[in-house]
């Protein structure tokens, strides 16, 4: 058996707790999402833990319910991109031809363009929905997952068993699905963690700058932004949603950083 | 400069061009093709149809998609983007004033980021796997995985809010000196700094460690050359090309990065009157702005890549 290092351990119990406070949110938020229960901006106490925010809600309510929306996005939008880039980029690589070269060239151009202006553009026309929010930032970070995925079946593809396999007269979903995917899921998996901190980082912006999530809906993002008035008269009511973006970044990223690294030893890599 | 490094250099400045056309379409069609009418957007949906007929009339959508697209760009290519729906103003001046500002605010975190982060990658090669190094790269990774608007309010909190060193909002305006100007914009450089700092460090770490495991650089120590003579004759020539390649591509970054810290700082630039307007569904100031960002941004990768061409010992000398 495998010895977890401690980073990786504390990565995966703080992440473990934060997508438990997602999903069982109703049931462990002391107060209603939408509840007035005090004064505005009080500070902590034993009935408000972080304090109540800018027109009195419990603060500690609001991130819990803020985690579950802004998780909620970060996952669904990274399957989305994840689903969909590796599939473009397996049929891409077994195909090749004029199909490898228009998808790569296609993906090459909307990387022109930078993300988050990207979705600022779309987001002048589109109304920012939950599942709005989703496809635009699934679609968007396909981009990347595409490139990883090419580049990672492109060296498999070449490989002597996948040739056997073809001389054995195996058809190209067995090629797909039994030769280069199992190989090529550890790097991809190791990705998945980074894509996930960039989904949430992305998505928090939106929401900072008003155009993501939107009342009576909240996530993190727009936490900042409802109490970011506060900083200025040195309530740091704001600055927890920031801590506990940073927290679940920080903790995914060390999970990640090990999975990396046993990756890279099964395969042989230098940083055993 | 050989001829073929010209041809290839032209060859890259075309193929800028042309993504600059691409980016051009796809901004344009973002806004115009997507499903959901523009009108219907702008007015919201309490909107009568008379009032969205109207509209569409006045911002010519009845025209066909390809020249409305040719009208935009040909009056773009003059500066001219037309008024705002929202005031009326013509976006054209509006953005010149803006566009200079942050201009403004790029250019001195460049000035402070791109030494800063190159010496710091330089420090953490020379003292690699020891204390320096794994602290440089503790601390960057931490900044990597903070969004730009935590960290800026975490400074504006603690250094402008609770030891008031400075300002927590940047003003500016044309009244100010030079000085001031900077004690304004002091805050935002900052923040800007530590956003691009991590990553150009990172990559400029990775590029010299790359440069120095190569085997000329070995035969160079083992031919008993002194060690200044091994970097300057030896690494840097090569290293030249990747560390401008990293400088530019984080000028890239920082530019959009910029669009979050205006908004943090309420600082009168491009990002802040690209974000007020995409609220106010103002679609024509929205694609002028979106139109100049990712222009700076293709051209800021156009230039790494030209640098990179000229810069590279091993192009000098066709096979």
């Amino acid at each position: 058996m495998m010895r977890i290092p401690l980073s990786a351990l504390i990565g995966l119990t703080v992440t473990a707790f934060f997508f438990a406070l997602a999903v069982f949110a109703p049931l462990v938020a002391p107060y209603g999402i939408g509840e007035i229960v005090g004064d505005v901006w009080e500070p902590m106490s034993a009935q408000h833990w972080l304090g109540t925010d800018n027109i009195g809600r419990d603060l500690l309510t609001r991130m819990i319910y803020g985690a579950r929306t802004t998780i909620f996005i970060a996952s669904a939008a990274t399957l989305l991109s994840f689903t969909l880039g590796t599939s473009l980029a397996l049929a891409a690589v077994v195909l090749g031809g004029w199909v490898d070269m228009a998808l790569s060239r296609f993906v090459d151009l909307i990387m022109t363009i930078p993300t988050l202006i990207f979705a600022l553009v779309v987001l002048s026309v589109m109304p920012a929905s939950i599942l709005i929010l989703i496809v635009l930032m699934g679609l968007l970070d396909t981009t990347r997952v595409y490139r990883l995925a090419r580049a990672v079946a492109v060296d498999i593809n070449v490989m002597d068993y996948v040739e056997a396999a073809r001389l054995r007269g195996e058809g190209t979903r067995w090629i797909v699905l039994r030769e280069i995917l199992p190989n090529a899921l550890s790097p991809l998996v190791a990705e998945l963690g980074l894509r996930f901190i960039f989904m949430v980082l992305f998505v928090s912006t939106l929401s900072f700058l008003g155009l993501g999530i939107t009342p009576p809906e909240t996530d993190w993002g727009a936490i900042v932004k409802e109490n970011k008035e506060g900083l200025v008269y040195g309530i740091p009511a704001a600055l927890a949603p920031a801590v506990a973006i940073a927290t679940l970044a920080i903790s995914v990223n060390l999970v990640a950083d090990w999975v990396l690294n046993r990756t890279a030893s099964l395969k042989g890599g230098r940083n055993a | 400069m050989p001829t073929h490094l010209i041809l290839l250099v032209i060859q890259r400045f075309a193929l800028g061009v042309l993504l600059l056309l691409a980016s051009s379409v796809l901004i344009f069609a973002g806004t115009q093709i997507l499903p959901g009418d523009v009108a219907q957007a702008v007015l919201g949906q309490a909107a009568t149809p008379e009032a969205i007929a109207n509209l569409r009339e006045e911002m010519g959508l009845n025209e066909p998609a390809v020249s409305r697209y040719l009208s935009w760009l040909l009056g773009a290519l003059q500066g001219d983007f037309g008024t705002a729906l929202t005031n009326g103003a013509d976006i054209g001046s509006a953005i010149a004033k803006r566009l200079s500002n942050t201009l403004f605010l790029a250019f001195w975190a460049a000035l402070v980021s791109v030494p800063l982060a190159i010496l710091l990658g330089l420090i953490a090669v020379r003292f690699r796997n020891r204390w320096p190094d794994r602290l440089i790269s503790a601390v960057s990774l931490a900044t990597i995985s903070v969004p730009e608007f935590v960290i800026g309010y975490l400074f504006m909190f603690f250094v402008a809010v609770k030891l008031r060193w400075v300002p927590s909002v940047s003003m500016l305006n044309d009244s100010m000196s030079l000085g001031q100007k900077l004690q304004s914009i002091a805050l935002p450089v900052i923040v800007l700094t530590f956003v691009v700092l991590a990553h150009m460090m990172r990559m400029t770490r990775a590029t010299i460690l790359n440069v120095m495991e190569a085997p000329y650089i070995e035969t160079a120590e083992l031919k008993g050359l002194s060690r200044f003579a091994v970097i300057s004759r030896h690494a840097l020539p090569n290293a030249v090309a990747p560390i401008v390649n990293v400088v530019m591509l984080n000028l890239a970054y920082l530019v959009v990065g910029v669009v979050v810290v205006e908004v943090i700082f309420v600082y009168p630039g491009m990002g802040q009157y690209l974000v007020d307007h995409v609220a106010k569904r103002d679609i024509p100031v929205v694609q002028a702005a979106g139109l100049i960002f990712a222009s700076v941004y293709i051209l800021l990768n156009m230039t790494a890549d030209i640098i990179g061409i000229v810069a590279n010992p091993r192009l000098r000398h066709p096979k």
